[in-house]
């Protein structure tokens, strides 16, 4: 039988990198031009399935906007197994942007969180401001992976969620790791609120109110 | 910020953040700031590094309690009533799938100089050492007598009414001895002071019953408490908030509250630059001082928190890796209860085998430190302390007149159901109408 993972996914970057975008594509395989920013989703989920049959879940956490004012939670932080970086190619700022994000990541994160630095906009690389050499250079001085991607054509996207899969420690089902809320509803250690009322003698239906 | 917001909302405490994501969900435009650099205002949970900075003088913390970012220390001590109204806005919000829950292990009560077990059913109340053997029939007969109420039945009230007899007419149907009463209005229907006992039966009746249903929900005690801390709370509704569209600034000091000449709100200045909305919400921590000479908060009392680490649990309280112990004010001379709030290493909140206690209650002299004695006399060699006495504000106005809506400070109740009534307050008077719970659609796409 298969073995299945779950593992959270958290986004950095600058506003307009195309954060949700990536995902977006990812997870629907859809793009627009004139996206505004997420309204209304938690967070995403989506399967990459390796070569040996394994399947990895991510839970793909959006900023929601909250790093534009440097006030992201957190929360956003914990128990994330890996990260994408998101810069744009054509924005050699917003790559500075991105080890910053890296910087805070080293600092908030668990010291095993799995990171990807991600430069996307390829299909604009005519306007191209960062280099490959540069941007892969940091990577590896800093033990990142690292990629070009396309929201837009697609280009690089499923690639970059298979091998962080592949960089995932898969040995041990992602409930049993230390602390692991990627492990879902049902195999949550502790108390499940959402099982509600019936098992709640005396009280009307929550609903009601 | 040339841009105009609905709501601006001041302060990321718990009752701003609740307000704000349902706000937000609501569709209305809310820009929300705190002067902080961190979630949470009152309500916040502070690492080692946070705590050190508020207590002692920005002192590094000593290296033996171990890594900063393994704790999350409460700053209120209070927990979640399983089957209390918090419970359902979380569910209703769906922000649970941002969080993590824990049982809090035990619920104990002080008497006679011991710690006992509160009972919450018949069965452990006839086991119960609070009570002889005559006293555990009379109180099994008032149990009996409270799960078996129906309203539209008359032969189940026993020749009272719960909205006309006062509690004191129904402790003394059964004979319950003072002791007896003790336990059941404080450790049980959690207040604070004797003053229910002379009012109508009904909201003491209210709070028995969601005690105990909220006992039999999962078991060991009435409470839940949050994976890493009371501070993931505000968090999740501000994640919910931003969801739907609110925008965050964190370390925005506000410098001026803007009114026009009748006195309306108009903005809000920080940093020099002022954004306007048509209506502000804030804690009461930013209307302390007003610029246009109006007293929009005043001082209803003060609370001492001592927030204690231990390294061992609490003695007798059955190595509890959590618990609460109240005080009830009779049983050391006092007007108000004293409250204990004990979490560990179980729930994130610090490093292993360490025990985060919170001993607290209302100011009653110039010694407030005095006062809690009697409960940090209970917690055995004490690590560090810090204590904190804190005053509680409550608006002077309801905020329709000028669209200034003021919350309340964070009471010394052990539970959040004030927390929840604040809301509900305030929100009638932003909205208008009274807060109605819908269910959100599940967006996690499978």
């Amino acid at each position: 039988m298969s073995k299945q993972f779950q593992f959270k996914l958290v986004l950095l970057g600058e506003s307009a990198v195309g954060k949700s975008s990536l995902v977006l594509r990812f997870v629907k395989d859809q793009f627009d031009d004139y996206r505004e920013s997420t309204i209304g989703a938690a967070f995403l989920t989506q399967t990459v399935t390796l070569d040996d049959q394994t399947t990895v879940k991510f839970e793909i956490w959006d900023t929601a906007g909250q790093e534009r004012y440097k006030s992201l939670a957190p929360m956003y932080y914990r128990n994330a197994n890996c990260a994408v970086v998101v810069y744009d190619i054509t924005q050699s700022a917003s790559l500075e942007k991105a080890r910053t994000w890296i910087r805070e990541l080293q600092r908030q994160a668990d010291p095993s969180i799995v990171i990807a630095l991600c430069g996307n906009k390829l299909d604009l690389a005519a306007r191209r401001q960062v280099s490959q050499e540069e941007a892969k250079k940091y990577a590896e001085e800093e033990g990142l992976m690292w990629t070009e991607t396309s929201a837009k054509t697609g280009e690089g996207v499923t690639e970059i969620f298979t091998e962080i899969a592949k960089k995932l420690p898969l040995t041990a089902p992602s409930a049993a790791r230390a602390g692991a809320r990627t492990g879902g509803p049902a195999t949550r250690t502790g108390v499940d609120l959402n099982r509600q009322s019936g098992s709640a003698p005396g009280q009307p239906d929550a609903c009601n109110c | 910020m040339d841009e105009e917001y609905d709501v601006i909302v001041l302060g990321t405490g718990l009752t701003e953040c609740i307000l704000s994501g349902l706000l937000s969900v609501e569709g209305k435009k809310v820009l929300h700031m705190d002067r902080n650099d961190y979630y949470g205002g009152d309500s916040a949970s502070l690492n080692l590094t946070q705590l050190f900075r508020k207590f002692r003088d920005n002192k590094e913390a000593p290296a033996e309690l171990g890594r900063d970012r393994d704790y999350a220390v409460d700053l209120v001590p209070k927990f979640i009533i399983a089957n209390g109204e918090l419970t359902k806005i979380l569910v209703h919000t769906d922000v649970t799938r941002y969080l993590e829950f824990k049982q809090i292990a035990g619920s104990f009560v002080f008497r006679d100089g011991k710690i006992s077990k509160v009972p919450s059913t018949e069965m452990e109340a006839v086991k119960s050492p609070l009570m002889g053997l005559f006293e555990k029939r009379r109180a099994k007969k008032f149990f009996e007598f409270l799960q078996g109420w129906k309203d539209e039945d008359p032969t189940t009230h026993q020749g009272l009414d719960l909205d006309k007899d006062s509690m004191k007419a129904v402790y003394e149907k059964f004979g319950l001895e003072p002791g007896t009463q003790d336990f059941i209005g404080h450790a049980m229907a959690l207040y604070l002071d004797d003053d229910y006992i002379t009012k109508p039966a009904r909201p003491t009746y209210d709070r028995i019953i969601l005690y105990t249903t909220s006992m039999a929900r999962y078991g060991k005690s009435p409470y839940i408490y949050p994976l890493y801390g009371l501070g993931e709370l505000p968090q999740s509704f501000a994640r919910l908030s931003a969801i739907y569209g609110g925008t965050y600034m964190l370390d925005k000091p506000i410098q001026k509250i803007v009114t026009d000449a009748s006195g309306k709100f108009v903005g809000v200045t920080s940093n020099g630059e002022t954004v306007k909305a048509k209506q502000v919400i804030g804690d009461p921590s930013y209307f302390l001082k007003s610029d246009d000479g109006k007293i929009r908060v005043i001082e209803e009392g003060k609370v001492v928190r001592a927030i204690c680490i231990l390294k061992h649990p609490i003695p007798e309280t059955d190595n509890s890796d959590s618990c609460q112990i109240i005080i009830p004010q009779n049983q050391v001379g006092r007007q108000h209860d004293i409250y204990i709030a004990m979490v560990s290493a179980t729930h994130n909140v610090c490093a292993k085998d360490v025990y985060i206690a919170i001993v607290s209650t209302v100011v009653e002299t110039s010694v407030p430190e005095k006062e809690i004695l009697p409960g940090l006399n209970l917690l055995g060699p004490i690590h560090e302390k810090f204590v904190s006495i804190t005053d509680l504000y409550t608006p002077t106005s309801s905020g329709e007149a000028d669209n200034i809506f003021i919350t309340r400070s964070y009471d010394a109740t052990s539970h959040f159901e004030t927390v929840v009534d604040d809301v509900q307050d305030v929100w009638k008077r932003v909205v208008g109408t009274p807060l109605v719970l819908k269910k959100r659609e599940v967006e996690v796409q499978e």
